[in-house]
């Protein structure tokens, strides 16, 4: 049987803005959590879930007058505070402008960990000693 | 082993009002922060500066601090230290100075300043090109457009500061954490070379800086804060070895949640950390519970500071308006989005960006998150930026039309056209500490 699980149940996360890139960092609730996410979530991954948002300094929608999409390069790198059981992403030119510039509701990436807690992920084998009540906060 | 209480009751300009004046009350604190100032608030505040010679500084505070009048006269050994001068700390001081006297108060108030690049900025250019840190462009591409240009100084001009005896300090432009950092820096008498300790210092300052979002604001699990009226604001128990305890005066307190997602928030390397003081690691301290509402954090380590200051520069970047209207009924993404593009249209004007959202549609994580099917009710959210006032001015105009001429279901159109905004954008750089010169003035 299939599960279906999204990265919230494994990890809780904060998401902010430095100019136009962002940083979001997922925290996993356990260190089996944490030891199943550092080969799941890889820089490439999350790269690829953000892929439509990385769209210069330009809009998410195509000009009505000109048709076009500015597009840019995915960046991601990935950090690790294993002390923490923390990866930290940092996106680069994701925000279309940053706090100063961008046409988005969301300029400062204040909402991007929470989307990205709604990855669906595919459930590993002991997924259930990575649930948070498994190791309530200390 | 000594400790000293440091707490911190504003995280940006427009933070609570209230939080400070409970902090002091509630807070049994050796030193009061706040801090007033995001990377754009000085572009905001130097335009002030240009108006009126007597602006130019985060003018909350002085309200904060007339409201904190009585506190003071109940702990004369409460210190404040804030970073609401802005782009004119001096004058922000005399009128600090104003309000404690009025209240017959006798407090040495010192001004910390020298991080205001912007007189110097064309004698500078020559040698030191403040190439931006993300494109690498030189600065003179936009230098006519420049409006301020802000070093991030560090803790020692506050230390010294206290040094001579100040009560309230007021600074410029410094680095957020340093604000924890400089009374450590006094009260311990580290050296400027205890990398550990100005690491572990500067852990507990990025911990407090955004106020309340380390002590239950944002948490994850948000359905554990039992009262949201009184979210609280973080203190720190910061003991001369640099370990400390972190805490708040009321709320939920601190966890392990909320304080790793405060930990890693706004950090790129958590291992290299950049402040004007230390290279801090974030990865090598330890956290352990104390209680429900409070953690202990110890063993951070930290490398030698870098020669350079981060530079914040804002330049002049266009105009920019942003209208909503909000749209029900059936079809309602598909009327807005129609709605959208019809009210760019109608203003005969090619913009150089525009954007249309769905707000309720997935228009924070645009094309990551898929609208639900069938959403009776958004609200249509249009934007431009252009370098023609005129043309900006003109996309106004094109909202409160629609109420009559576009799809059904349009309505709340009740504010009147948006506001027409200059854009200040972003310019990050770097310049050789050798260069800048931090000065504390105690005024009399």
């Amino acid at each position: 049987m299939k599960l279906f699980l999204n990265l919230g149940s494994l990890a809780h996360g904060r998401s902010g803005d430095k100019g136009n890139h962002a940083n979001i960092a997922v925290i996993a609730y356990t260190q089996a959590g944490y030891d199943w996410l550092r080969g799941y979530l890889t820089a490439e991954r999350v790269a690829q879930y953000f892929a439509p948002m990385f769209v210069g300094h330009v809009s998410n929608v195509p000009s009505p007058q000109t048709g076009t999409l500015e597009t840019c390069p995915t960046k991601v790198v990935r950090y690790e505070a294993p002390n923490v059981w923390g990866l930290n992403f940092l996106l680069y030119d994701i925000l279309a402008g940053g706090a100063s510039r961008s046409l988005r509701i969301d300029t400062q990436g204040k909402t991007l960990a929470l989307t990205l807690l709604r990855m669906d992920i595919d459930a590993p084998p002991n997924f259930a000693d990575m649930l948070r009540d498994k190791e309530k906060p200390s | 082993m000594k400790t000293i209480r440091i707490g911190n009751g504003c995280g940006f300009w427009g933070d609570n009002i209230d939080a400070p004046i409970r902090l002091a009350q509630r807070g049994n604190l050796d030193y009061l922060t706040l801090e007033y100032l995001a990377e754009l608030t000085m572009s905001i505040l130097a335009l002030q500066k240009e108006r009126d010679a007597e602006k130019g500084y985060a003018g909350d505070f002085l309200d904060v601090l007339g409201r904190l009048t009585p506190i003071l006269q109940q702990q004369p050994s409460l210190k404040i230290i804030t970073n609401a001068g802005g782009m004119n700390p001096a004058a922000c001081a005399h009128r600090a100075q104003e309000i404690l006297q009025k209240a017959a108060l006798t407090r040495r108030i010192a001004v910390v300043s020298g991080d205001d690049l912007l007189p110097r900025l064309d004698a500078l250019l020559p040698e030191h090109p403040f190439a931006n840190l993300d494109t690498g462009e030189l600065l003179t591409t936009v230098r006519p457009r420049v409006v301020s240009a802000n070093a991030y100084l560090g803790a020692k001009p506050i230390a010294d500061a206290l040094a001579q005896g100040a009560d309230i300090v007021i600074t410029g432009r410094v680095a957020d954490a340093s604000l924890t950092v400089g009374p450590a820096l006094h009260e311990f008498g580290w050296a400027w070379d205890d990398w550990d300790r100005l690491s572990a210092a500067s852990v507990a300052g990025h911990l407090i800086e955004c106020g309340a979002q380390v002590c239950g604001g944002l948490w994850c699990n948000w359905q554990e804060v039992a009262d949201w009226t009184d979210i609280g604001s973080p203190f720190v128990d910061l003991a001369e070895d640099g370990s400390f305890t972190i805490s708040s005066d009321a709320g939920p307190g601190v966890n392990r949640e909320t304080l790793t997602e405060q930990l890693l928030y706004e950090v790129g390397d958590p291992a290299r950390y950049l402040t004007p003081d230390v290279v801090a690691d974030f990865t090598s301290v330890s956290l352990a519970k104390v209680d429900a509402r409070t953690m202990r954090v110890h063993a951070a380590r930290g490398t030698p500071a870098t020669d350079s200051y981060k530079v914040s520069i804002a330049y002049r970047d266009g105009f920019t308006a942003s209208g909503t209207l909000t749209i029900a009924g059936p079809d309602a993404v598909i009327k807005a989005q129609l709605a959208g593009a019809a009210l760019l249209q109608r203003t005969g004007q090619t913009f150089e960006r525009s954007n249309v959202e769905c707000l309720g549609g997935g228009a924070c994580a645009p094309g990551v998150i898929a609208p639900i099917k069938g959403l009776t009710e958004v609200v249509l959210r249009v934007s431009v930026h252009d370098r023609r006032k005129e043309a900006v001015e003109r996309f106004t105009k094109e909202f409160a039309p629609l109420v009559t001429s576009g799809p059904p279901g349009v309505t709340g159109y009740t504010t009147g056209r948006p506001a027409v905004r200059e854009v200040f954008a972003y310019w990050p750089a770097l310049v050789e500490k050798s260069v800048v010169q931090a000065t504390v003035e105690v005024l009399p």
